[in-house]
């Protein structure tokens, strides 16, 4: 990984931990390589989507599965183009534990002129004893002021 | 009060404040429920938190993927003769247009419900109820136990 990769992940981390929603949920950058970033989301009672159990809400695993797919095309790009989800599919394998942080581990890929493919992991403790999966794809260089039109 | 017992309480009295209230995630959204004519309608009330960029700017997609799949869980809850909860197995979502920072609604339609699972088409919209900002199908385990 060259200088010019290094300043790169540092910019997409930076503009990740930014983002006001996932700083909201409390969401981290624990790793970012070429077309891959790893992501945390802390256990909080505020994303408990079942208060009987303590499992947070399939919606925050949402969250921060757009969220570290959409890095880990930033991160498979050489330049810093706006981009934009065009559709995200979850699926849910197992419930999560209560009181465990989430991992989500995306990586990008496929890089067409358009259009960036992802997939992405949700688990605790082993990617290969996941909570989700996901598969995404992201438009790329849509115009400032025209997201996801 | 357990969940499913909230959630026989709002669906008898037709109120879903404290439901929501006992949900931490949905109170993190800001999300509540009208029933608007024969129709049950989600909103996720605009706060600063649900940005996604701040240049625009423009709600996180996460944001709107939970309220499609929260208004898809309403809608099942809201049919249903037995509360079950639903167990989400798979759900899609199609991000069609910049969502602003105003309030978003949402309303689920279930097109297949069967013994075991149940599936449901989602569309959320701001402004224009025709030009939703995002849609989404899902599959939803609807078994008891």
């Amino acid at each position: 990984m060259g200088a010019d990769d290094d300043a790169r992940l540092r910019l997409v981390r930076g503009f990740s931990m930014n983002v006001p929603h996932n700083r909201a949920l409390g969401m981290k950058v624990v790793d970012m390589q070429p077309r891959e970033a790893v992501f945390e989301l802390p256990y909080d009672e505020k994303l408990v989507g079942n208060p009987d159990t303590g499992v947070i809400h399939g919606g925050a695993i949402t969250a921060l599965l757009d969220g570290a797919s959409g890095a880990s095309v930033f991160a498979a790009l050489t330049d810093f183009v706006p981009i934009a989800t065009l559709d995200l599919r979850i699926d849910y394998l197992r419930p999560a534990e209560a009181g465990k942080s989430v991992i989500a581990k995306a990586t990008c890929y496929k890089v067409t002129k358009n259009v960036a493919f992802t997939r992405a992991v949700a688990y605790h403790d082993d990617p290969d004893d996941p909570i989700a999966h996901s598969v995404g794809t992201f438009m790329l260089s849509t115009k400032v002021g025209n997201l996801r039109s | 009060m357990t969940l499913v017992e909230r959630l026989t309480a709002a669906k008898a009295a037709g109120n879903y404040q404290d439901l929501f209230d006992a949900i931490p995630y949905a109170k993190l959204l800001g999300l509540s429920a009208q029933l608007q004519g024969t129709e049950l309608v989600t909103t996720m009330t605009f706060s600063p938190d649900l940005i996604g960029n701040p240049a625009l700017p423009a709600l996180h997609g996460g944001t709107l993927g939970a309220l499609l799949e929260s208004a898809a869980i309403f809608e099942l809850l809201w049919r249903a003769e037995t509360i079950v909860l639903p167990k989400t197995i798979t759900i899609t979502i199609d991000y069609l247009k910049s969502a602003a920072a105003v309030d978003t609604h949402a309303r689920g339609l279930i097109t297949r419900q069967g013994r075991r699972v149940s599936n449901v088409r989602v569309e959320a919209w701001q402004g224009d109820r025709s030009t939703p900002v995002a849609s989404a199908h899902a599959i939803f385990m609807v078994m008891r136990g």
